[in-house]
């Protein structure tokens, strides 16, 4: 099955990356995470994300385009990163969540992915 | 048919039920809901037909057959191939296989246990999970054992079955590590099923009568699992010295009876040495818990078989131990009657009152206690209509005449 590892992140937590006393083990962590996760072949996608004030949000209501500074709501931890893997299950997938950094000091959600969709017929 | 041959037909057909269930969603994708809908009809089929034809030589072979055979005739009727389904026949068949083989089908439904179990299951469906899936209770039953509407509980259990499903927990028995959080889902939901089975024996409950022996049957089997669990042992403890009263709780008129007023040459003395064994074993360990208390509780009462008398302030520290475990409505409704013998039912009656109101309700154990210690307080009027209450909630015949007697003694 496939799941997401959605990484959640405080601001003090984003703050890290760019901290000239701390961002050394946080990048440390998560290069020795990326790694292994690649090692082990289970890696369909991933992706870092840049902090959260580098976002963008777009909606369109009432047919017309709005546009907003920043992420889609305001909350303690945002999305900092994810990664698509292919594991037998469950508790597979939880066992790779808990090795994460953001699981350390954020969290890290595990979701399921939609199964692929029925091709369209023409 | 006599009562006990049909209990031994109805925890036949249930024991193998579970087992297949645990087995056949396992191999169709985790997907029991659908391994759920294809069984029951062949558990409910067999719930009709052995008690008058006979248990089939194959128990087993003989459910998945049935279920297979509806399937296909579902399959044909609509017309469709469907991949779920074409999985779940292909599950069945893969049963029937390991039937033939002889395969143990006891791990399954341990697997199946601990897959309820799950943290990440809600935690309020785990043990509602398993009385439903491992020991076929139905979710009206168990709403009631949970103090829970039965809607509320049916959308429980189903949105836990989608997500086992949808998320993937795997049919596996866990790492030791994770076995503590799981089984205490794991004791609750084996003794929700013994009190629903011991609540019921009285009554003509096809499809709960046998829940006694299967929950007892369960323990020791978890007890062999994991052996160094004293909470388990505890448990065990506490439904053999419960179990060793059956014959004395009702009268030759089949009158229900009160524990303190049962005659305890009745008791069976077999059960109740083994019953205070396995406490030892557990008091062993020095991990006091729940089951233990409450095993000890049972133990005192016990007693009075060598000693001719309750010790009532000993049940009464034991209550006070057991609360500071557990908040459960039985363990404060059982220390306020136990306060009552000790301090009076002024002291009792001051406890019951700091119940929540929407618990209490709708629970019969509460009503009874109230009727009792108003009366006691000598507030009649109250006390009826405390009484009516619980008649008004009582399920078994024998108690509701006992309530009702019990009531109309006062007004006299």
């Amino acid at each position: 099955m496939q799941y997401a590892l959605l990484f959640h992140e405080s601001a003090a937590d984003f703050a890290l990356r760019n901290d000239p006393e701390k961002a050394g083990a946080y990048w440390a962590a998560w290069t020795a995470y990326i790694g292994t996760l690649n090692q082990s072949g289970i890696v369909v996608s991933g992706a870092g994300l840049l902090p959260p004030d580098t976002a963008t949000t777009v909606r369109i209501r009432d047919g017309k385009r709005q546009v907003h500074d920043g992420p889609y709501a305001e909350s303690k931890e945002m999305l900092g990163g994810l990664f698509v893997i292919e594991v037998p299950d469950l508790d597979t997938a939880l066992e790779w969540a808990a090795r994460a950094p953001a699981s350390g000091y954020g969290s890290t959600e595990v979701r399921p992915l939609l199964p692929p969709m029925p091709p369209v017929q023409a | 048919m006599t009562p006990p041959v049909h209990d031994a037909v109805v925890a036949c057909a249930r024991d193998s039920y579970s087992q297949l269930l645990s087995f056949v969603a396992s191999r169709a994708g985790g997907d029991l809901s659908s391994a759920e809908d294809a069984l029951s009809e062949a558990f409910l089929a067999a719930l009709q037909r052995w008690p008058l034809e006979g248990v089939p030589d194959r128990p087993d072979a003989w459910l998945l057959t049935v279920a297979r055979r509806r399937l296909m005739d579902l399959q044909r009727r609509e017309n469709t191939r469907v991949k779920s389904t074409d999985m779940l026949l292909h599950a069945l068949s893969q049963a029937e296989a390991a039937v033939d083989e002889g395969h143990d089908f006891n791990d399954d439904r341990l697997k199946l246990l601990f897959v309820c179990g799950h943290p990440a299951i809600d935690a309020s469906a785990r043990t509602p999970l398993m009385l439903q899936t491992v020991l076929g209770m139905k979710a009206e039953r168990i709403a009631s054992a949970f103090l829970v509407p039965p809607p509320a509980m049916s959308q429980r259990l189903v949105r836990a079955k989608a997500k086992i499903h949808a998320a993937g927990i795997p049919f596996q028995i866990p790492s030791a590590e994770e076995w503590p959080e799981r089984l205490a889902f794991v004791l609750d939901a084996i003794y929700v099923a013994f009190n629903a089975g011991w609540e019921t024996t009285a009554q003509d409950a096809p499809g709960h009568a046998g829940l006694v022996s299967e929950a007892i049957y369960l323990a020791r089997a978890l007890i062999q699992l994991v052996p160094d669990f004293p909470e388990a042992l505890g448990l065990l403890s506490l439904m053999l010295h419960v179990h060793a009263r059956q014959a004395a709780r009702c009268g030759a008129d089949g009158r229900f009876i009160p524990l303190p007023q049962q005659d305890p040459s009745l008791w069976l003395p077999k059960l109740i040495e083994e019953a205070e064994q396995r406490l030892c074993e557990a008091a062993a360990f020095g991990q006091p818990g729940r089951f233990q208390i409450e095993a000890a509780i049972q133990s005192v009462h016990a007693q009075r078989a060598v000693s001719g008398r309750i010790n009532w302030p000993m049940i009464e520290g034991f209550y006070r131990v057991l609360r500071s475990h557990t908040n459960a409505i039985g363990a404060r409704i059982g220390h306020a009657l136990a306060l009552a013998q000790v301090r009076g039912a002024a002291e009792a009656m001051a406890e019951l009152d700091t119940l929540p109101g929407s618990q209490v309700q709708c629970h019969q154990p509460y009503w009874v206690a109230r009727g009792h210690l108003l009366r006691q307080l000598g507030d009649l009027a109250k006390s009826r209509e405390a009484y009516q209450r619980a008649i008004g909630l009582t399920e078994d015949p024998s108690v509701r005449d006992f309530l009702v007697e019990s009531m109309n003694q006062q007004g006299r």
